[in-house]
C-alpha cells in the first residue's frame, strides 16, 4: 500500500517536470510553411542522442527512409526519402523541427510519418494510441542531430 | 538558363537509369517454362505503366530458390499436402480425393481468384477449401494461415502455376473491387501509410534493407525466408499493417476479401507463380 502511494506521487512529479515546458502534440504551433519556431521543451537538443534515435528502429529509425553519410558504419540506408547529407546547409531549424514533427504540414501527401502527433489517425495499434513516435525531446535531439549534417 | 535546363535533363535520365532494379532484366525459368515477371499494367491501374512480379525484386539468391523446384522450401509443404489430399478426415469419412480425382482438377482455378460466386458472396481459395471441408466432409474448419491451409493453397494454386493471372473486376465483383480499392489508398496507423505509399508510390526503392516491391500476391502463398514457413494472403496483409502500427483487420474479413480481388487484380496480366519464394 505504501510502496503504491509512494509510486504515485514519484510518477505525478516526473509528469508535472515533463509538461512544464513541454508543448503537447495538439498545440505545437506550425507557420504558413509548415515550419516550427518555438522548441518544443525548451531544453537545447543533445546531437548524440539525436544521433541514437535517427538510427533506432523502433525511434526515429530515419535512416529506413534517408540516406545519411554520418552513418556510414550502417550497413543499410533507405532511398523513400531524399539524402540528408548537408541537410543542415539546406533548412533552417525551425524548418527541420517542422518537417520532423509533422512533415505533411510542409509536403502535403508526403509518406513521412508525423513525428510528433498523437492523433488523427486510422486503426492505430493499441499500444501506440494516444501516442506520438517521438517524445518532444527526441524530436529536439535529432533537430538537433540533423542540423549538424553539413556539407 | 540554358545549361541549367540540360543539367536537369541529365540528371533526370541518371535518376531513370539508376532506379531500374537490379533483377528487372532476370528471366524467370521454373522447371523449363519462361514466365512472365513484368507485363503492361492492366487498364484500371491509373498510377502504373509496368506490373512486375515481386521475384524481379530479389536478390540473385532468392530467385535461384524459386528457379528450381528441389530447390525451393515450399515443396516440403506442398508435399504435406498432398498427403493430406488423401487423409479421410471427418465425420462423412471423406478425403480431398473422394470426390476430386487428383490435386490438377484445379488447374486454372488459382489464377481466377478471389471471385465473386452466384450467390453474390466474394469467395477466396482458402473459403473453398474449407467449405469442403465442413459441408462435405463434416470435418473442423482450418485455421486461415496455419500450415495445413497454406500448404493445401499452395498445392491447389501450384496447378495453375504459369497461367496469367484474370481476376474478374466488373458486373458482380465491382462493389468488392471498389472496396479494395478505397483499402488500398487509406492511409493506417501510427505511421500513417497506405499500401500504395510503398507498394505504388516507393516499389524499387530500398526501405533500409527491404527492395520495396509492387506488393503483387501472384506468387502467394509464398515462403518467406524471414519466416520458413508458407505465407498467406491475408496473413502478410496482416503484417504489412502491423509493421505501421496499424490494427490488422481479420484474415477471412469483408475487408480483406475485398482487398485481396482488388491487390489480385493489380497482377492481371502477370502469372501465377504459386509457391514463390521471397524474403
Amino acid at each position: 500500500m505504501k510502496l503504491t502511494t509512494i509510486t504515485f506521487v514519484a510518477g505525478a512529479t516526473i509528469a508535472s517536470i515533463a509538461t512544464a515546458d513541454t508543448v503537447a502534440p495538439g498545440d505545437v504551433k506550425f507557420d504558413e510553411y509548415g515550419a516550427v519556431a518555438a522548441s518544443l521543451t525548451g531544453v537545447a537538443g543533445d546531437p548524440a542522442n539525436g544521433r541514437k534515435v535517427f538510427m533506432n528502429r523502433k525511434k526515429g529509425n530515419c535512416l529506413a527512409c534517408h540516406v545519411n553519410d554520418d552513418m556510414s558504419e550502417q550497413s543499410f540506408h533507405g532511398e523513400v526519402g531524399p539524402e540528408l547529407n548537408g541537410v543542415g546547409d539546406r533548412w533552417e531549424t525551425a524548418e527541420l523541427r517542422g518537417i520532423v514533427a509533422n512533415a505533411k504540414m510542409m509536403f502535403d501527401g508526403t509518406i513521412m510519418p508525423g513525428f510528433y502527433k498523437d492523433a488523427g489517425f486510422n486503426r492505430t495499434l493499441k499500444k501506440f494510441a494516444g501516442k506520438s513516435i517521438l517524445t518532444a525531446q527526441e524530436v529536439e535531439d535529432v533537430v538537433a542531430y540533423i542540423s549538424t549534417l553539413k556539407e | 538558363m540554358k545549361y541549367n535546363s540540360i543539367t536537369a535533363i541529365v540528371a533526370g535520365l541518371v535518376v531513370v537509369s539508376t532506379s531500374a532494379f537490379a533483377g528487372e532484366d532476370s528471366v524467370l525459368t521454373i522447371e523449363g517454362q519462361e514466365f512472365i515477371t513484368q507485363a503492361a499494367a492492366p487498364a484500371h491501374m491509373e498510377n502504373v505503366d509496368t506490373i512486375y512480379s515481386g521475384w524481379v525484386f530479389r536478390t540473385d539468391e532468392t530467385q535461384a530458390l524459386e528457379m528450381d523446384d528441389f530447390d525451393n522450401p515450399s515443396f516440403v509443404f506442398v508435399e504435406q499436402a498432398e498427403e493430406l489430399f488423401e487423409t479421410v478426415d471427418g465425420s462423412a469419412g471423406k478425403a480431398c480425393v473422394s470426390c476430386h480425382e487428383s490435386p490438377e482438377a484445379f488447374a486454372g482455378l488459382r489464377a481466377k481468384m478471389p471471385r465473386v460466386n452466384d450467390a453474390g458472396e466474394l469467395e477466396t481459395l482458402p473459403e473453398l477449401i474449407n467449405g469442403c471441408r465442413t459441408e462435405r466432409m463434416g470435418a473442423e474448419a482450418w485455421k486461415w494461415s496455419g500450415g495445413q491451409m497454406s500448404g493445401m493453397l499452395a498445392l491447389v494454386g501450384l496447378q495453375s502455376r504459369g497461367d496469367i493471372v484474370d481476376v474478374a473486376i466488373d458486373g458482380a465483383a465491382a462493389p468488392f473491387f471498389e472496396k479494395g480499392k478505397e483499402l488500398y489508398y487509406t492511409r493506417v496507423g501510427q505511421l500513417d501509410m497506405s499500401c500504395a505509399n510503398c507498394h505504388e508510390d516507393n516499389y524499387g526503392n530500398m526501405i533500409r534493407a527491404d527492395h520495396l516491391s509492387q506488393g503483387q500476391i501472384n506468387g502467394f502463398p509464398t515462403y518467406r525466408l524471414k519466416n520458413t514457413k508458407l505465407n498467406t494472403i491475408h496473413g502478410r496483409f496482416k503484417g504489412c499493417m502491423k509493421n505501421i502500427r496499424a490494427t490488422p483487420f481479420k484474415e477471412g474479413g469483408e475487408e480483406f476479401k475485398a482487398l485481396e480481388l482488388y491487390v489480385a487484380s493489380r497482377a492481371n496480366g502477370l502469372m501465377v507463380e504459386t509457391p514463390s519464394v521471397r524474403n
